[in-house]
This record gives structure tokens, C-alpha cells and sequence, in this order.
């Protein structure tokens, strides 16, 4: 006894190239193949995923122990990376660093991306009154640069972990929106969303079932830009002593005080959580690039 | 040849003197730009303010009525009149105090400065109104009556006699104001200048920069030497180092770590000149009582207990501007502590693994194993930043988790103030070295106003109000102890390492001379510019 597969109709060669359609493993291959640099970042924030995530096993020292007897060492196999100017393990404090950059960053890119997403599809949806309403607040808060707002709310709430994501998430919220809208203003034109409307379907479920999910190229995009942006306000901000407070491991932090203090005599305390800031900026904004040519049906057949 | 030796000798000698003693002769002229380690502060009123984020901008524009000696500002009983004609004697009995005002003085406004003024700024520190602050209140217990029987005296009667009140008498806080703004409004002074010092207000930016210049009026001869000056306002230590290594600015006034005196010496050469000196200052850790759980002493004292102060300050030496263990007089004073004596209090104790077990043992008996808490600190990074975080660290080996609130030195004031905070760290600055005035600082706020611990003991009240009279060295020391001992029973605050004033400046600036405050000496009169 022989079964019969139903091909719904469906030409032989469209049936094919269905059965050919890319796994997860071949799309990631073709990813390294053609995006070599956007590889290179993306290894770069999984090494920095990877440390802060598994920093207490990682890391060789505690890295707020003060340690008297080896004050501002220079690099060598006790310390790989050196001390500070309490003694404290700066190889370890990078490692717990990387913690902090990742939480801060990916929670305020996280949060402000979603929020943006949800305000700018709602607004291309609505239009009219709405959507004037919103970008005329929108273009309102994106007329301050970044680490001025940021800045602007940590005086408001207050230093500390939390006080800093909210910092970096409000600036962010509206540069994702704003990019968002114009994807959406696309889709809402779109036949099937008319149809939707027709079919008697909520907003919200027209919104969250039928747009949200075909603006997510841009928005990916925009969440990995905003990752390196918001570690890199964190940082800013440790270092202008707004940010996270000793002794929490902080990379701008790290770069405060003692970095400035022994730049000449112990200048390893600055050059490491720089060059960490550097890397980490360096990789999400690779990986985000690669994102943006892989994502965009533009860029796709370059 | 032997002549001939001799004549150009001779010769050399007679040009070099009139060169050296031209060296020493103040020059008239010049602009001096300073830095202030801070970011502001709460007002400008100098009675009412403690820190020298206030006074180091605000002192060269006021007078006042007695200071410490310029010329021997470290002297701890070298006083010299300002604004009174001469150093008056006491009448027979010690009680009364006569001075004699200077006439011709005038306000900046050109209003002219009589003795009414004199009382008024006095009646506001010594007796100040409801609603009004005077953070040196407490200092004047000993004062009856402040009175003005003319426009040329003012008259101190005491209720006992006592070695501390010419130097509170001499502390350069006390600025002589104007009746007449007085009686318009109390806190006019909070936002505003106008005294009749040496410099007149050009212009203020608050937590940016002030701007004075020269006095024409000023009543000592020849002085001020300088033109003006601009202080400018940096919390930062490296803005600080690097307007001075750049000569965008000659100096600060209150004191750098050793490693950067260290670069400056190392990069400017005899470009630049270092005085130091012990420090009348230190810092305070301040519990606040009236908040759960450091109402209970237990807690308070476990936190004192988990501190190395002994290796703690030998180590933090080299970074910060910190250097001497002591407790509540200035180390080195007949009335303070000796080693041994330290060793028996809470905090002090040589053997730190049993302190901190002692210190486990109380936080396990007052239920709080787990601790956590907010330290409120100053943003300044020396040596508040620094001592604050090794604290934090002494205090987890207690296991007490403990995290730091940073805020600028306005906001960190209110807080204290308004007793919104858990634990702060703050400092105990004096002016002129003097225990027995030093320690009402220790004073609960009935007593003392700028005690933010919030605490009642009349038991030290008692110790203190015996103290106060007492003029025989060896029976003010036993009750200073009695005194200190019974802080730190009660665990109400602790001194935590005192600091070292180390002054970098460029050579060209002459005729300052540090002392053991940084509040001493800052009216900037004597001070010229060898350029």
C-alpha cells in the first residue's frame, strides 16, 4: 500500500526548492562566508556574552577585594592584566565589566527597542492626530543627543544599575521608533492589512499579529545599533562618576580615577577596560552591519 | 690678587643682596587662577556652610573680626586682629572681652562697616533666630552676651572662662555681614555676596567658576597684592592636575595625592613648589540613629569593628590624601589619644580578625547577618571616593553588602541635613588646632545642628559642659577620654584616618603659607605673584 503526499497543487519545481530550503546550519555558514568582518563581531559579543555570563567561574580574583600588598602592579602571571590602585585584579574586574556592559546594554537596547517598536507601528497604524502627536514628542526628545538625556535623567533618578538602563533606554526608545514608522507606513498600505481591518480584526491584533512581525529586519537592526550605543553611554556615563559606583565593576568606571590618576606611571589601568570598551562597541556594530546587509533584500544580492 | 678677589667678592655680595631682598618684596599686580576640588556648594553663607567648596570661594571677599596670624597661619595661639584695632586683654576675672572696631571700613556697596554690623553677624552665628543655620553655634556655649554699647566696640561677656574661645573666635567662618541685609532678610547671604574684604565679586557661576578683583578700599595698607582671581570650581583630580601641569591654573588650596604631587614635581621641575603639613581633618562615618536597624549600637559597632584602620591608612597612604589613625583630636595634640589608649575602642582595635569576628557575633545578635545598605558619599575623589570604597570592602568581609550613593557635595549636604540617608561618609574639618572647640563637632543635634547622626546622649553633654571650663591639661585630657570613650561605646560616629595636606603650586606664587585646615589663610590678601 502506497500514500500519496497532497502537493496542494503546487508546481514540481516550486515543490523542489522547498526541499532545498536552507537549514539554520547552512544559513549560518553562508553568513560566515559572506559576512567575514560581521563573524569577527558577532565572536566578539559572544566572548563577551560568555565572560559575563560565567564571570564567577571565569574570573581568577574577586574583583572588589582590595588587595594592599599588590597596589598598582603591573601585568604578570599572578595578575595577567595587572592591578589597580586598591590591588584589585583588573583581568577579573574586566571579566565582571563585561557583566555589567552586557546587562545595561542589552536591557536598555531590549526594552527601548521594544517599546519603540510598539510606539512606532502603532503610530504608522493609527495615523493622523496620533502618529503628529507622537513624532513631534519624538523629534522632542532626539533633539538632545544621546549622553545628554542620558545624563539629564541619571540626575533625576540617581546613579546605580537600574537608574542607568532607564538613562539609556528613554534616549533610545524614539531613534527605534522613528525607523520602525517608516517600515510600517510601507506595510499598513499593504492589501492584507486592509483585510484584516475587513475581517473585523482588533488593533492590537492587527498590529501585533500582521505588522509588527514584518518591520522585525529594521528593528534587529536597530536593537543591535542600540546595543553598542547604550554600552557605550554606560560607559560614558560611569565615567563621568553618573554611571554604576565603585566598587562595582564597571568598565567607565574603570577608566575613572585611577586610570586618570596613574596614566603615566601604571598606564595598564587605563589601557585594558578602554580597549575592552573598544572591542565590544567594535564587535555589535560589526555584527549589526552584517545584520543590516543580510536582512535587507537591498543589500542581499550585492 | 688677593685685593682683587676680595673686591669682586665684595662686589658680588653687594649685587646679590638688593637682588634677593627685591625677591622677597611682595610685587603688586597679577591674577591668580586657583582650582576648587568640588562642584559648589549648598549656599554662600559662610555661617551657615561647612565645607571649603563655600569657603574657599567666598573667603577673600569678607572680613572678620579676629583671625590666626597670615604670616604664622599653623600657630595655634597667634592671633591678630582684622577688623579690630588691637588684640584686646580679658578684665581680671577672664569674662569680658572689649574690641575696638577700625573706623573707615567699607561694605563693597560702599555703605560703611560699624561695630552694629559687627554684633549682627555675631548675634546671627552665636544666637541665630529660628529657621536660621549656624553651623558654629555650638562652639560659642561659653558666650553670655555679644553687645555694642557704640559704633567702635563690641563687647563678649562669657559665662566661664575658657581656652577655646579666641580660637573660635579666630575661625575664618566667621564673616562679618551687613546689619542692613541682615534685617531685610536672614538668608540674603545664602545667595548673595557683600562683605568688605580684600577682593570685590565680579562674577559668580555657581559649580562653574567666581571671579574678584582688588578692593580699592581695602583698610589693610597695600594689600590686597593681586589684581583679582578666579576660582574654578573641578571635582575632578585630573582637570585639577592638568589646568596646573598646563599653568591654566597656579594651584588648589586643599591638598593632592602623593602621585600627583608626584607628576606635578616630576614634569614642572622648580616649576612648581610643594608645601604639606599635618591635616586638622579627617573623615567621619556617620550612622543615622533614627533610621532602622542603626538605632540599634550593635549594628553601628559591627560596622565600626570590620575596619583595618591601622593597615587600612598606612596603605591608602600612597593613594590618597589620607596618612594618621586617630580618633577625635588631632593626633599629635596633648589632648589626643595615644596608641595604646586608641587600641581599646571599637575600630581601633590591632587585632582586626577578632574585631571582625566580635563584629559577625553583634550583627548575627541583632538579626542582621545579611545586611545591605546605602553608603551616601561625596562626589570629590580624595580621599571620600577612595575611603568610601576600600569601607565598602572592609564591611564585606563582614559580610555586610553595602553599596555607595554618590552625590554632589550640594545634594550630599542636603541629605545629611534632611536625614535622608542610612550611613554617610563625611568629614570632620577644623580650623585652628584647639580640641576642646575641635570635639563640639561630636555633639548631638540638640547641641551641635551640623551632627546629622540624630542622636540624644546627655551623658556626653554632661562630659563636655565639664570640659568646656577646664584649664588644667592633665584633668581636660582625662575627660576627653571619658568623652571619646563614651562615643564610641555608644558607636554614635567614627573617625576614620585623618588626613595630609600636601599644597602643590607654581613657584611664582608667594606669600601663602599652609597651615593644618584648608580653611585657614584663604582670604588670598597676602598672596602675590613673582612674575
Amino acid at each position: 500500500m502506497s500514500t500519496t503526499v497532497p502537493t496542494m497543487g503546487l508546481p514540481a519545481a516550486v515543490d523542489a526548492s522547498l526541499a532545498l530550503r536552507p537549514t539554520v546550519w547552512m544559513r549560518c555558514l553562508r553568513f560566515v562566508r559572506r559576512e567575514p568582518l560581521g563573524t569577527f563581531g558577532l565572536a566578539l559579543v559572544i566572548v563577551m556574552a560568555v565572560t559575563g555570563s560565567m564571570a564567577e567561574l571565569i574570573a581568577p580574583y574577586n574583583p572588589t577585594a582590595n588587595d594592599f600588598s599588590a597596589m598598582t602592579e603591573a601585568p604578570s602571571w599572578a595578575h595577567l592584566l595587572g592591578t589597580d590602585q586598591f590591588g584589585r585584579d583588573l583581568l577579573s574586574r574586566l571579566i565582571y565589566g563585561a557583566r555589567t556592559a552586557m546587562i545595561v546594554g542589552l536591557s536598555s537596547a531590549l526594552v527601548g527597542g521594544v517599546i519603540g517598536l510598539v510606539l512606532g507601528v502603532g503610530s504608522a497604524y493609527f495615523g493622523g492626530l496620533i502618529d503628529l502627536v507622537m513624532q513631534r514628542i519624538f523629534d522632542i526628545v532626539m533633539a538632545f543627543p544621546l549622553i545628554i538625556l542620558a545624563l539629564a535623567v541619571v540626575s533625576i533618578f540617581g546613579t546605580g544599575v537600574q537608574n542607568v538602563i532607564i538613562a539609556i533606554t528613554i534616549p533610545l526608545i524614539p531613534r527605534c521608533a522613528r525607523v520602525v514608522r517608516s517600515s510600517a507606513l510601507a506595510i499598513r498600505e499593504i492589501p492584507y492589512v486592509d483585510a484584516a481591518r475587513a475581517c473585523g480584526f482588533s488593533h492590537s491584533r492587527i498590529i501585533l499579529r500582521h505588522m509588527v512581525p514584518n518591520v522585525m529586519a529594521p528593528f534587529l537592526i536597530m536593537i543591535t545599533a542600540s546595543v553598542g550605543q547604550a554600552v557605550l553611554a554606560e560607559a560614558s556615563l560611569s565615567y563621568l562618576g553618573l554611571g554604576v559606583q565603585e566598587p562595582v565593576p564597571a568598565w567607565g568606571l574603570m577608566l575613572q580615577g585611577g586610570a586618570e590618576e596613574y596614566a603615566s606611571t601604571a598606564p595598564w589601568i587605563a589601557i585594558f577596560p578602554g580597549l575592552a570598551i573598544m572591542l565590544s562597541v567594535l564587535g555589535v556594530n560589526l555584527f549589526g552591519d552584517a545584520m543590516r546587509d543580510t536582512l535587507d533584500p537591498k543589500m542581499r544580492n550585492r | 690678587m688677593r685685593k682683587a678677589l676680595l673686591a669682586a667678592c665684595l662686589g658680588l655680595t653687594a649685587w646679590l643682596l638688593p637682588q634677593a631682598a627685591e625677591a622677597q618684596t611682595p610685587k603688586r599686580g597679577g591674577h591668580l587662577t586657583y582650582m576648587i576640588a568640588a562642584d559648589g556648594g549648598p549656599s554662600l553663607d559662610g555661617h551657615r556652610e561647612t565645607t571649603y567648596a563655600v569657603l574657599h570661594a567666598t573667603a577673600p571677599f569678607y572680613s572678620v573680626l579676629i583671625r590666626v596670624n597670615p604670616e604664622n597661619p599653623s600657630s595655634t595661639t597667634d592671633f591678630t586682629c582684622d577688623l579690630c584695632t588691637e588684640m584686646p586683654k580679658p578684665s581680671a576675672d577672664e569674662l569680658t572681652w572689649v574690641f575696638k572696631i577700625r573706623q573707615g571700613v567699607k561694605f563693597h556697596d560702599g555703605e560703611p562697616l560699624s561695630a552694629k554690623d559687627v554684633l549682627a553677624s555675631w548675634q546671627k552665628i552665636v544666637s541665630p533666630p529660628a529657621g536660621v543655620a549656624s553651623a558654629r553655634h555650638a562652639s560659642f556655649g561659653m558666650v553670655e552676651s555679644v553687645t555694642s554699647p557704640d559704633d567702635e566696640t563690641i563687647v563678649f561677656k562669657l559665662k566661664f572662662k575658657t581656652m577655646s574661645f579666641l580660637p573660635s573666635l579666630a575661625d575664618p567662618w566667621n564673616f562679618i555681614y551687613s546689619k542692613k541685609r541682615l534685617e531685610q532678610d536672614m538668608h540674603w547671604y545664602e545667595k548673595n555676596i557683600l562683605g568688605s574684604g580684600p577682593f570685590k565679586l565680579d562674577t559668580f557661576t555657581i559649580g562653574q567658576s567666581v571671579k574678584g578683583v582688588r578692593n580699592p578700599d581695602y583698610y589693610w595698607p597695600g594689600q590686597p597684592y593681586l589684581d583679582g582671581f578666579t576660582a574654578i570650581f573641578a571635582p575632578k583630580q585630573s582637570v585639577r592636575v592638568e589646568a596646573i601641569r598646563a599653568d591654566r591654573a597656579a594651584m588648589e588650596f586643599r591638598s593632592m595625592p602623593p602621585a600627583a604631587v608626584e607628576q606635578l614635581n616630576k614634569e614642572l621641575g622648580d616649576k612648581v613648589v610643594t608645601q604639606s603639613s599635618d591635616w586638622n581633618c579627617g573623615n567621619v562615618l556617620t550612622p543615622n540613629h533614627k533610621v532602622k536597624p542603626f538605632d540599634d549600637v550593635r549594628v553601628r559597632k559591627a560596622l565600626f569593628l570590620a575596619i583595618d584602620q591601622w593597615k587600612g591608612a598606612q596603605a591608602l597612604s600612597k593613594i590618597a590624601v589620607v596618612k594618621t589613625v586617630g580618633s577625635i583630636v588631632f593626633p599629635g595634640s596633648p589632648l589626643a589619644a595615644t596608641k595604646e589608649e586608641l587600641e581599646q575602642l571599637a575600630g581601633y582595635w590591632p587585632d582586626i580578625e577578632k574585631s571582625r569576628a566580635e563584629a559577625r557575633r553583634l550583627l548575627k545578635e541583632a538579626g542582621q547577618e545579611n545586611l545591605t545598605f546605602d553608603l551616601l558619599n561625596r562626589n570629590v575623589d580624595q580621599p571620600y571616593l577612595i575611603v568610601g570604597t576600600w569601607i565598602l570592602d572592609e564591611w564585606s568581609k563582614i559580610g555586610v553588602k553595602a553599596t555607595q550613593k554618590v552625590v554632589p557635595t550640594g545634594p550630599w549636604l542636603d541629605a545629611m541635613r534632611s536625614g535622608n540617608f542610612t550611613v554617610a561618609l563625611e568629614a570632620n574639618c577644623q580650623n585652628i588646632v584647639n580640641p576642646i572647640a575641635d570635639v563640639n563637632r561630636w555633639m548631638p543635634y540638640n547641641v551641635n545642628q551640623e551632627n546629622f547622626a540624630g542622636f540624644l546622649d546627655p551623658t556626653m553633654i554632661e562630659i563636655y559642659s565639664k570640659l568646656v571650663p577646664e584649664t588644667d591639661m592633665t584633668k581636660a585630657r582625662v575627660l576627653m577620654r571619658q568623652l571619646e570613650k563614651r562615643i564610641n561605646d555608644e558607636a554614635h560616629q567614627l573617625m576614620v584616618t585623618f588626613w595630609y595636606r600636601q599644597v602643590p603650586m607654581r613657584s611664582y606664587v608667594k606669600g601663602w603659607k599652609i597651615s593644618p585646615s584648608h580653611y585657614l589663610n584663604q582670604d588670598l590678601a597676602n598672596i602675590w605673584l613673582d612674575k
